[in-house]
């Protein structure tokens, strides 16, 4: 029996790295499929964890966020240094880290390791993408690497799983290293500045005593902090904090005075420290060799070419979602479609039967029909993650975005959001910065996405006059586009607004990296087994790829945490408008019965297949929908819809076409089909379909205002709808998206209040001036 | 004083003198490596001149043209002329 068998204890690993390090494809390398997520209560930082065990050993692991250094300024950033030190009551205490570093580009990648092993935590480090470095004519030293270093240094290739049970084993093992033996990079003066504030803090009796690793950022954080989140003393002692902040002050100054300005010392010290581990420990070749990256970043980073094809890679990316999505979208439909008839079928017309048809299903179903396009978002996503290129697309888009006070890192979240807000809000995950990221998914729901075109296909096939304006445009068309343009145009407006009021602050850094370019890891299990051999013979080293490679499983875990987490919000919000739209079901139909009665009668006695059969058929299908109609109108969202009849009015809607509002408020795209059962119609309508559509639209062109014969449905009135739909928050999955992404509920009904608001009193003016116009 | 944000292609190597500031800012640019002593080398930028494409420390970094005027730096001969 090994000696590490013996240990039954669970040992507590956290794993960190720079981004682009290849962190998460290690971490999901060690932990398969039985990673966890969740987030840490008050941050907008995604928790990670799972367990495994090697030789007997086992192991927790904890992933932290990517990051170039351990120099917390927020509470986001305060989370990975928390942990690490043990200061989380959720998170058990650190016993080992697991450092991951890129081989091919040490220098910086030690930056952060240096931090590290302050901690005076026993610590692997992982030297990924030894590949890479090969490739370069980089070659290091381990063993000369892990003596000056103190810790263990595996080599690993995480793409193609080298190293990693090498990796297992260490880790295993850690518990039993020592922690290795540091001598500060600081200079003199700043190490004897850190004592002596060490000395005056345990002279205060503050609520703990900060960790060396935190009275030494306690000095070099400028930001302030770090002083404000770890000097309480409590009520009434404010003149002991003062003290303490009065003495960094002047510690700052002498070092400043003794040419050791803070920040600076610490760069400089660190860097100084990580020239002295690497030399004759790295050696790099002589002649510079041209890069597969510098080759291509010649082209794809060009201010013209780069650009050009950018944009080309967009049209092409969005090309692929909406052509591949809809089949696939046809089929779900279908799907649900067929489910609910079979349902319907197998069971006694009655409220159960409504709950599970009308209810479940067609809720449940109006999201599941989104998956592709939000699966297929989520692959291109990855995709560009994976091989490098994002960091690319932001940095092409920054001039762009930075009009608006965001980075080039808001641009594709946003331009997801065009055929899904849910893909895109969760895209902003690579923005660092919380103030910018929060104003990306505030805005992003303004962005038409796709199920926001039926409903302007509709109107706009029905109500805008099919003419040519200054000769070339279609008028239609222009009336589409300016339903987009509505939409950017807003967001621009709001973000500017948000950066100005709620999210001020100052601009933050893009201070980027543009990684390597890299293959994109996309092997597939049944792949696995064809391409192997052949992999084999080019590398005698290859192993066999994981079995989902970083870009199929950041699809599968993003589009299953989406469908986790809204899917429950999902249901409820369903279930409560069915509910709204069924009862009280007490609507007098029994004269509608009665002709259906009299006609199914008539019907027996005709002959099948006749035109008569065919007709009573027809009359009895159009009698069935004006029951389902009255129904619908009697309900309690009919009712509300009669209320709020006052307040709709001036956007020029009568109840019908309010109650029909209020009922997409879970899914907007279910608004087709509440109109058509309100105006009497089969809630089956494509629109899509042109016969389909012809029935509706005829229909809405027909109906008028109750008692009256003056037209519903006029120009300005379609265009109130259509500006009402373009800018409202009427989608529950988005919501629900917003509260997971930022960790609380207020940010999801900020959202909700102030796009329903603009919505509505957009629709206002756009009604008022139409009818101005018109008249 | 020149600056990083006037780097370009006939002037495109560089050491690093001094960065202004100790704000956040000042301190990401320094945390990624951005010291002086450090060679830089221009590689490009995007449209409109903004923001920049350096490399050093045998990577890349992108950063913007105002960020890029905090760093000082003096230039140096291009890469073929340089000697060994």
């Amino acid at each position: 029996m090994s000696p590490i068998a013996q240990h039954s204890d669970t040992l507590s690993i956290a794993l960190i790295g720079n981004p682009n390090t290849g962190k998460s494809t290690i971490f999901n390398a060690l932990a398969g499929v039985r990673a966890r997520t969740g987030n840490y209560p008050g941050v907008t930082v995604e928790k990670k964890v799972a367990t495994l065990t090697v030789d007997g050993q086992r192991l927790s692991l904890i992933d932290l966020p990517g990051t170039y250094s351990l120099a917390p300024r927020s509470p986001d950033e305060m989370v990975a240094v928390d942990v690490l030190l043990g200061r989380r009551a959720d998170t058990p205490p650190v016993q080992a880290v697991v450092c991951i570093v890129d081989a091919s580009n040490l220098e910086r990648n030690l930056y952060l390791v240096s931090q590290v092993l302050e901690l005076g935590l026993p610590t692997v480090l992982a030297l990924n993408m030894m590949d890479v470095a090969r490739e370069r004519g980089i070659v290091i030293q381990i063993e000369e690497l892990e003596k000056r270093l103190g810790v263990k240094v595996v080599p690993v290739q995480a793409n193609r799983r080298v190293g990693i049970d090498a990796l297992k084993k260490a880790m295993a093992q850690v518990g039993e290293m020592a922690p290795p033996q540091r001598i500060s990079p600081f200079p003199q003066a700043f190490q004897d500045e850190v004592r002596e504030l060490e000395e005056a803090l345990a002279a205060k009796s503050f609520a703990e005593r900060p960790p060396r690793f935190l009275i030494e950022r306690l000095i070099l954080d400028t930001s302030g902090y770090l002083q404000q989140e770890l000097l309480h003393l409590g009520e009434g002692r404010q003149e002991g904090e003062q003290e303490i902040a009065e003495r960094l002050k002047a510690a700052r100054a002498r070092l400043a005075e003794a040419g050791m300005p803070v920040p600076a010392v610490e760069a400089i010290a660190r860097y100084g420290w990580v020239s002295e581990t690497l030399s004759g420990v790295v050696q790099r070749p002589e002649q510079v060799t041209d890069t597969f990256t510098d080759r291509l970043d010649r082209v794809l980073t060009h201010r013209v070419w780069g650009t050009l094809i950018f944009a080309a890679l967009m049209v092409i990316v969005f090309q692929a979602v909406f052509s591949w999505a809809g089949p696939l979208m046809d089929l779900i439909d279908g799907g649900i479609g067929s489910l609910g008839e079979w349902v319907a079928a197998h069971m006694d017309e009655g409220p159960l039967q409504s709950l599970l048809v009308d209810g479940v299903i067609a809720g449940v179903g109006g999201v599941l029909v989104f998956l592709p396009q939000i699966f297929i978002l989520f692959f291109f996503i990855g995709l560009l993650e994976d091989c490098g290129y994002m960091a690319r697309a932001a940095f092409l888009m920054d001039r762009l975005m930075s009009w608006v006070g965001l980075s080039g890192k808001s641009f594709i979240p946003l331009l997801s959001s065009f055929a899904c807000a849910i893909p895109g809000v969760m895209a902003t995950r690579v923005i660092e910065n919380r103030r910018d990221r929060l104003t990306t998914i505030l805005v992003a729901p303004l962005m038409s996405c796709s199920a926001r075109l039926p409903v302007y296909t509709l109107l706009i096939a029905a109500f805008v006059p099919e003419r040519t304006v200054a000769g070339v445009f279609g008028l239609q068309g222009l009336v589409m586009v300016s339903m987009y343009f509505l939409g950017i145009i807003t967001a621009v407006i709001v973000a500017f607004a948000l950066k100005k009021t709620l999210l001020k602050g100052e601009t933050p850094p893009f201070v980027m990296e543009l990684p390597s370019y890299k293959l994109p890891s996309l092997s597939l299990w049944p792949f696995n087994w064809l391409l192997y051999p052949l992999q084999k013979r080019r590398d005698p080293e290859a192993q066999m790829g994981p079995a989902l490679g970083t870009v199929w499983h950041r699809m599968v875990e993003r589009g299953w945490a989406f469908i986790y987490r809204a899917g429950t919000l999902i249901l409820a919000v369903s279930i409560v408008v069915w509910a709204a739209l069924y009862y009280p079901h007490n609507a007098d139909v029994s004269h509608l019965e009665d002709q259906i009665a009299e006609l199914e009668t008539k019907l027996e006695s005709t002959a099948e297949g006749t035109p008569e059969f065919e007709a009573i058929e027809q009359q009895i299908a159009s009698i069935e929908n004006q029951i389902a109609g009255e129904y619908q109108r009697t309900s309690y969202l009919g009712r509300i819809g009669h209320a709020i009849e006052p307040v709709v009015k001036p956007l020029g809607w009568d109840w019908r076409i309010g109650s029909a509002a209020v009922a997409s408020f879970p899914a907007r795209e279910v608004v087709v089909a509440t109109l058509s059962v309100i105006f009497n119609q089969s809630s089956d309508v494509d629109v899509e379909d042109e016969e389909q559509r012809g029935q509706l639209t005829a229909a809405m062109q027909d109906a008028t205002w109750e008692g009256t014969d003056r037209p519903l449905f006029t120009l300005p009135v379609a265009l109130s709808i259509m500006v009402f739909f373009a800018l409202c928050a009427q989608c529950a999955a988005t919501l629900a998206v917003i509260k997971r992404e930022t960790n609380s509920w207020f940010w999801p009904l900020f959202t909700f209040t102030y796009m329903t608001t603009l919505a509505y009193l957009a629709a206002f003016a756009t009604y008022q001036i139409g009818t101005m116009f018109s008249a | 004083m020149i600056t990083l944000a006037q780097l370009n292609q006939k002037m495109a190597r560089a050491r690093v003198v001094s960065i202004d500031g100790d704000d956040e800012i000042s301190q990401r640019i320094m945390e990624m490596g951005v010291i002086p002593g450090v060679e830089v080398v221009y590689l490009g930028s995007a449209l409109f001149g903004d923001p920049l494409e350096i490399e050093l420390r045998g990577y890349r970094l992108s950063l913007r043209k105002k960020e890029a005027q905090r760093v000082s730096i003096e230039p140096l001969p291009a890469a073929g002329t340089s000697g060994a």
